[in-house]
């Protein structure tokens, strides 16, 4: 229970200096260890005891980890450690694939964004105030979610896809990233593991106390980007109780290629809306040849929230995604002075 | 390392949330070792079944060649529960030693095909069958006693040829019933904590105790199928038992077996006249 704050239980610090050191001592210490990237999801769990690692591996020392580097296909990689500020400022991700830097760019405030990287962004896990405060709910082991019940808070929780756990992932770069059809790159004992970026997250159907498919022993060292969709046209948007800092409710990120005024080639991924981003392959499906307008979005917006299943106060989430997903699709209408 | 798992629910108080998951290595390891040493004794060190009496030859000659053993119902009922107890197990354990899959809705789904196949056998046992042919009685319990002594090389007079059911079937039988029954109302409640669209979700119905204490004993009674379960099927398996898995597809055995292994006193087959055992 969360009981004593910025008292952290005692553990084992663990700084190596490269990636292959890391992966090792994850290895070691399989799940008594804690990978602590930027910090700001660790130290949460850690401050509030609510996790108690024996053993930190510190990655703020791997400086192969860190670093946008351009590929030979015309991609990029993101090295897991980078800074949420460096993905936003780096130049070629800003020209290029300015839906991952807009995506970015929104998440927390500018300190956090100082400090905390994509790896851990990508990675953080859900922020259901139920689980963080340390109840014995389903993502905690439990057998409960209190989310899910009839006097459970849960504003900000899952619309689809909640099998017993409701919770959401709460990643702004997820969506963006698997837009873009990035693949994430993972350190194991066995080499490196090359995943699509939508196989990264994971759903309470198939593991309901892990929000991606990293196990102990496993470590994600870089995020590629391939040059499938550079300069495309992108749109993300995010909507959050306050402009800065807050988690989002929702977020939606487009990348599509328009011939002719119709659509040519498109990913949407939202997320907020349920416990992994969701990449809306059916929307993609509908909308591919049709004309980029308002029609083809407002059927795009009603497709993305089929099989949404609202809890008691988050209903809303149904028209916002509808309508993030059709603005995603068929753009913003801009005011004029008539 | 305790054989229950507990947490502090929000109110402060210590309960119950699940069985530890070492069980199921255990459970699954018991089984194992069950059948690869029965399996030893019998090539190596099991001496000849013996009963004692004989069957006189009037008896034997109205004996027909198949004896009916299981109805259809009856055998139709078996293979519906085995494979819906396969996929409860499957379903449960396989995701919780590293084969994830969304099984969820695949489990409750089953779990109302066993309960509905086993209230229909409850009814089908007990108004159309002979329903304390299955239950040990006293000279069940005297003869199981014998056998033992026998097979541990004391003195003890030969067992009468089997009833229907051997003893070991009828205790199999008890067993499965107490964790059957177990799974199926603990289940049964359960169901009501995820989303169906049949019943009205409602955590509530419980407190965090009595839900702890039904989610143990779901685990309990699921973890001790799996070793029941490798056993049944090894039995089902052993060349010796075969013929009686095949009375299970196709309702009868020969009659040969019968008069082997079964008393005519004691099971009286439709269509012999009653037997005498000398």
């Amino acid at each position: 229970m969360a009981v004593i704050r910025d008292v952290m239980p005692a553990f084992d610090l663990l700084q190596p200096s490269t990636a292959a050191d890391a992966q090792r001592l994850l290895e070691q210490h399989g799940s008594d260890a804690w990978v602590l990237a930027g910090g700001l999801d660790s130290f949460d769990w850690l401050k509030d005891r609510i996790k108690k690692p024996k053993v930190v591996v510190d990655l703020s020392g791997v400086d192969e980890l860190r670093g946008v580097r351009a590929t030979s296909d015309g991609g990029v990689e993101i090295g897991a450690m980078t800074t949420l500020t460096e993905v936003v400022t780096n130049p070629i991700i800003k020209e290029r694939f300015s839906l991952l830097s807009q995506g970015a760019e929104l998440a927390a405030s500018p300190q956090i964004r100082n400090q905390g990287t994509i790896g851990g962004n990508v990675s953080q896990d859900a922020r259901c105030h139920y689980y963080r405060a340390g109840w014995p709910c389903y993502r905690a082991g439990g057998n409960l979610c209190y989310a899910d019940t009839p006097t459970g808070r849960n504003r900000e929780h899952a619309i689809l896809h909640a099998d017993r756990c409701v919770a959401v992932n709460p990643s702004d770069s997820a969506p963006a990233l698997i837009a873009l059809d990035a693949q994430f790159v993972i350190k194991t004992s066995k080499g490196d593991r090359i995943v699509d970026a939508e196989d990264y997250f994971i759903g309470p159907d198939l593991d309901i106390t892990h929000l991606n498919i990293l196990r102990p022993g496993d470590l994600l060292t870089a995020i590629r980007i391939p040059a499938t969709w550079a300069g495309a046209k992108f749109y993300f948007e995010r909507v959050r109780d306050r402009n800065v800092w807050d988690f989002a409710l929702l977020n939606v990120a487009s990348a599509m290629t328009v011939s002719g005024g119709n659509i040519d080639k498109v990913r949407v991924a939202v997320n907020g809306a349920a416990a992994r981003p969701l990449r809306l392959k059916a929307v993609e499906d509908a909308v591919r040849g049709k004309p980029a307008n308002a029609a083809t979005g407002e059927m795009a917006g009603k497709l993305a929230v089929e099989g949404a299943v609202p809890l008691q106060f988050n209903a809303y989430k149904i028209p916002m995604m509808r309508n993030l997903v059709k603005r995603a699709i068929g753009g913003v209408e801009v005011a004029t002075w008539a | 390392m305790g054989v229950v798992q507990w947490a502090i629910s929000p109110w402060g108080q210590t309960v119950p949330i699940h069985i530890a998951w070492f069980l199921i290595y255990l459970m699954a390891s018991a089984g194992l070792v069950f059948l690869v040493v029965h399996a030893i004794y019998v090539r190596y060190f099991a001496s000849a079944e013996e009963f004692s009496g004989s069957i006189s030859q009037s008896a034997a000659a109205s004996v027909p060649a198949r004896v009916p053993r299981h109805s259809f119902a009856a055998r139709a009922f078996h293979w519906i529960m085995a494979a819906a107890m396969l996929t409860l197990l499957f379903t449960a354990f396989l995701p919780k030693v590293g084969f994830p899959f969304a099984w969820v809705t695949y489990h409750w789904i089953a779990g109302l095909v066993l309960t509905a196949s086993i209230l229909f056998h409850i009814v089908h046992a007990t108004f159309f069958m002979d329903f304390w042919a299955i239950w040990p009685n006293k000279e069940d319990m005297e003869e199981g006693m014998n056998r033992l002594k026998r097979t541990l090389g004391q003195d003890a007079p030969a067992p009468r040829r089997f009833a229907k059911y051997p003893f070991e079937n009828k205790m199999y039988h008890g067993v499965i019933v107490l964790t059957g029954l177990s799974v199926m109302l603990t289940g049964i409640f359960m169901i009501f904590r995820v989303r169906t669209g049949i019943f009205p979700r409602n955590p509530y119905l419980f407190g965090d105790m009595t839900w702890g204490l039904m989610y143990v004993l779901h685990g309990l009674a699921g973890v001790s199928l799996i070793a029941l379960i490798i056993v049944h099927i090894y039995f089902a398996m052993r060349p010796e038992k075969f013929v009686l898995t095949k009375s299970m597809v196709f309702g009868s055995l020969p009659k040969e077996y019968y008069l082997e292994h079964h008393d005519p006193e004691r099971w009286v087959v439709e269509g012999s006249s009653k037997g005498a055992s000398v």
